[in-house]
């Protein structure tokens, strides 16, 4: 038993030792985690097309996207906002795509739309009850986003709201579990990735998107940029970035990567 | 008179009791066979040869989980090949040497006792900056793994003391007295008079590992692609599930036929475990 | 004298092994100890607790980081769910044992094994796609303590079933003769007999299962609604110190990702007093 333990561990060594391989061009992206899995998801493409080319994708943030590819600790960043003034300074932007966030409540709420300040006082917990904001009787279960997730970032900065200002019944994480919460209680409503929420409605989940000031929450709407709560999705490079780094943008922001952009609940530039 | 009727009341006791325990261990069987019978008839579906060799797509709403299958036995092989000899070799001195070396025995035990309590989540805090950062080994299926082999070493070490426990003391005496070393009747009495002891140390480790998600997160990653090194992530069953069910639109359908997949590795596991011990125990020279 | 040097070899091997298996848990209270310190410098201990909420932010002076509320979610929950899977554990082993036909036995048995193998995840997945749904209907808003208890006493039932099981096998059957040869009854027995001399054992599960509940990330994240306040009543939602790990760890920077370590050495702190405590109560023999 020990032997064969033993030579399993010796496989494992060769193993390792095979994968070490020096010869191939590396790409290196870092930053937003919003990004992170929609870019892993294209390199895995683009890898596949250039045998000889090897994308490393790290998270840490849209700072540090903004300013790895300056510092050359990156050949890309990744940002989930547009870039201010002071950060222009050396560098290119890409946009790759983007995200829209809306309200959700369930397929069964008559509600149709609700204005701003029946979604602060929802949120902030001044409303309770659906009759207060025009349905029907019963409680509402306001459930937020977990810290830190973009789409909390979006709305927060959308209403001005801090984290404190918050009042609400549940919290939760992943798109699935806001969008399940959601669609096993009628009196429930979040906020969601337009993308995501669209493909769930379009399967007979029961939930729907409401209309944010007038405009109806859709990836068209997100992509003409008509919906108010949306944002780019950027690729940041230095003004001169290598040919097969170029090569890589031009790659992620074509056509052939837009239903990797859907799947990932975002929507493509048109 | 008086024992009389302790006896009655102590045999109505005795029907009261064994009617609750009657109807509670149904309850706990309803439960369970609601939730086995919702998963197998959602899982059904997905259920196929393709399904278990096809590679995912789509983020795993199409597709199979070929490569998820071939990450997570590799997982596997590094958690039990690093955690097996150690956590073999600790059982033993804990159960056959520990009055030698007493202070040390009682260290290592209080130290088992909280490893064994820390929740998973830790340990993947740990591997992340461990394993991860510090050891440079990246998102790995070698990460993974290591983190697994912390954390099913108390199971390991706790059951297979149990089976060296279990084997009677006339046999150390015996082999005492007949001079031989104390190495050889480990290695000729001891072991294979325990070996269904470990055994189930075994699959106990080999199911915890199997079952775990947490841990896993933020050590092997998410990459669905097939491994092709250990330093490569690798996504396990239980982070695929996790991931269709909480963060894939549509991805239910898939995330019940995983649960079943896992589901039957598991009776596998566990049913290959007792018929090994049962064929040992048959073929054991010395009946016990 | 080879005799001898072999002995030494293997004792030495053994102990080499014990030592890794035993360093385990110092190494992860360093690395834990050791990214808290950050927060714990910036932030300050005292703030863990006395802060007004649990609103964190990557820079220590503009977040509050109180931990209470997630303390108080995990005593909750895990008191709950073992207060609930500790009796019915014991019932179905008392079951397995002694009540049921041995086919009937043998079945079950082979059954909870399977069932203590089910990941998390999966007793999640259920619980967010059934029983939420369900104390919705109850009473609003479903992700409640309740489901967190409902869920989490289902998943370290079959594990409590099996400990008490082994525990239970352990008696010596003399004993049972014994209690028959006095004619006691068969309830009698298991209360005045068999229960007093399996409790070291029984206590040593639940001990195990109680940590495993504290532990508990992902099912407990899908269920309990995860608001960071002190729950008034068994419909409020709550968070646990595991789900704020996970909720957050991959979003969080700096003073926030240390708060987050913080939150786990918390875990840690727990976890070590729960273990001593279970010493301190059964006198060292938690082995026995």
């Amino acid at each position: 038993m020990r032997t064969r333990t033993l030579s399993l561990l010796a496989l494992s060594i060769a193993l390792l030792a095979g994968c070490e391989e020096t010869s191939r061009q590396k790409i290196t992206i870092t930053g937003s985690s919003t990004i992170a899995p929609l870019i892993a998801e294209i390199a895995k493409r683009y890898e596949a097309r250039h045998p000889d080319i090897r994308i490393d994708v790290q998270t840490g943030g849209s700072s540090r996207g903004i300013n790895d590819p300056v510092k050359g600790l990156a050949d890309v960043g990744m940002s989930s906002r547009a870039l201010r003034a002071s950060e222009s300074d050396g560098r290119v932007t890409h946009v790759l795509a983007r995200d829209g966030v809306a309200f959700i409540v369930h397929a069964s709420n008559p509600i149709s739309e609700l204005t701003d300040e029946q979604i602060l006082g929802i949120f902030t917990g001044k409303f309770d009850n659906w009759e207060q904001v025009g349905g029907n009787d019963g409680a509402i279960t306001s459930a937020n986003r977990a810290n830190g997730r973009s789409e909390l970032e979006l709305m927060m900065k959308f209403y001005e709201l801090h984290p404190e200002d918050f009042q609400v019944d549940l919290i939760s994480g992943e798109n699935q579990h806001g969008i399940k919460t959601v669609a096993g209680d009628p009196n429930a409503i979040t906020y969601m990735s337009i993308g995501a929420s669209e493909f769930d409605i379009a399967n007979g989940v029961p939930i729907k998107l409401l209309p944010l000031r007038g405009v109806p929450a859709s990836s068209k709407s997100v992509a003409s940029e008509q919906f108010p709560l949306s944002r780019p999705l950027i690729l940041i490079t230095t003004p001169e970035p290598l040919p097969h780094v170029s090569d890589f943008i031009e790659f992620a922001r074509s056509e052939s990567v837009h239903d990797l952009i859907r799947q990932q609940s975002y929507v493509p530039l048109q | 008179m008086a024992n009389h009727r302790l006896c009655l009341t102590s045999n109505w006791q005795d029907r009261v009791a064994a009617g609750i325990l009657w109807i509670m261990a149904a309850l706990v069987m309803a439960v369970f066979i609601w939730l086995i019978l919702s998963i197998v008839r959602n899982g059904l579906a997905s259920l196929s040869w393709e399904f278990l060799t096809a590679k995912p797509s789509n983020q795993g709403r199409s597709g199979g989980i070929g490569p998820i299958l071939v990450s997570t036995s590799l997982i596997l092989l590094v958690c039990m090949g690093v955690s097996l000899p150690i956590g073999l070799g600790s059982a033993i001195l804990l159960a056959e040497f520990t009055p030698a070396s007493q202070w040390y025995g009682r260290l290592v035990r209080r130290s088992l006792d909280v490893l064994a309590g820390i929740p998973s989540i830790v340990f993947g805090l740990f591997g992340t900056v461990f394993f991860c950062q510090v050891l440079g080994m990246g998102y790995s299926i070698l990460a993974g793994g290591l983190t697994l082999a912390c954390m099913v070493l108390p199971i390991l070490i706790r059951t297979s003391e149990e089976g060296l426990n279990s084997v009677p003391q006339e046999y150390r005496l015996a082999a005492a007295s007949l001079g031989i070393s104390r190495t050889s009747s480990l290695i000729h009495l001891l072991l294979p008079a325990a070996i269904p002891g470990l055994l189930v140390g075994f699959i106990l480790g080999l199911g915890r590992a199997i079952a775990e998600t947490a841990a896993l997160l933020f050590t092997s990653g998410y990459v669905d692609r097939m491994p092709e090194s250990l330093l490569d992530s690798g996504r396990s069953l239980t982070v695929h599930i996790y991931d269709l069910a909480m963060n894939v639109s549509g991805g239910n359908q898939n995330a019940y036929g995983s649960a079943l997949v896992l589901l039957l590795l598991l009776l596998i596991i566990n049913g290959s475990a007792s018929w090994v011990a049962n064929r040992f125990r048959q073929s054991r020279i010395i009946q016990a | 004298m080879s005799r001898f040097s072999k002995d030494w070899y293997l004792v030495w091997g053994l102990r080499a092994c014990a030592f890794v298996a035993g360093a385990i848990t110092l190494l992860i209270a360093i690395f834990i100890v050791a990214e808290s310190l950050p927060a714990l410098r910036h932030v300050g201990v005292a703030r863990f607790f006395t802060d007004s909420s649990w609103q964190p932010n990557e820079y220590a002076d503009r977040g509050t980081f109180n931990l209470v509320p997630m303390l108080a979610g995990t005593l909750f929950i895990m008191t709950g769910s073992v207060a609930l899977a500790t009796p019915f554990g014991i019932a179905a082993a008392l079951f397995c044992r002694y009540y049921a036909p041995s086919a009937i036995a043998r079945i079950y048995r082979r059954f909870l094994e399977l069932l203590a193998g089910i990941p998390s995840v999966v007793f999640g997945f259920w619980g967010l796609v059934v029983v939420v749904p369900i104390i919705n209907q109850i009473h609003p808003p479903g992700q409640s303590v309740l489901a967190a208890i409902l869920i989490l006493g289902l998943m370290i039932l079959p594990t409590i079933a099996l400990m008490a099981d082994a525990a239970l096998a352990n008696v010596p059957a003399d004993y049972h003769r014994a209690a028959a040869s006095l004619g006691l009854s068969q309830w009698a027995t298991i209360r005045g007999v068999i229960l007093p001399s399996a409790k070291s054992g029984l206590f040593t599960g639940v001990i195990l299962q109680s940590g495993r509940a504290i532990g508990e990330t992902l099912a407990v994240l899908m269920v309990a609604g995860n608001i960071p306040k002190i729950p008034t009543s068994l419909f409020e939602p709550a968070r646990t110190l595991t789900a704020n790990i996970a909720l957050e760890m991959a979003y969080a920077l700096g003073d926030h990702r240390s708060g987050l370590f913080v939150t786990g050495l918390l875990l840690f702190i727990i976890i070590v007093s729960l273990v001593a405590c279970a010493e301190w109560i059964s006198k060292g023999r938690i082995y026995g």
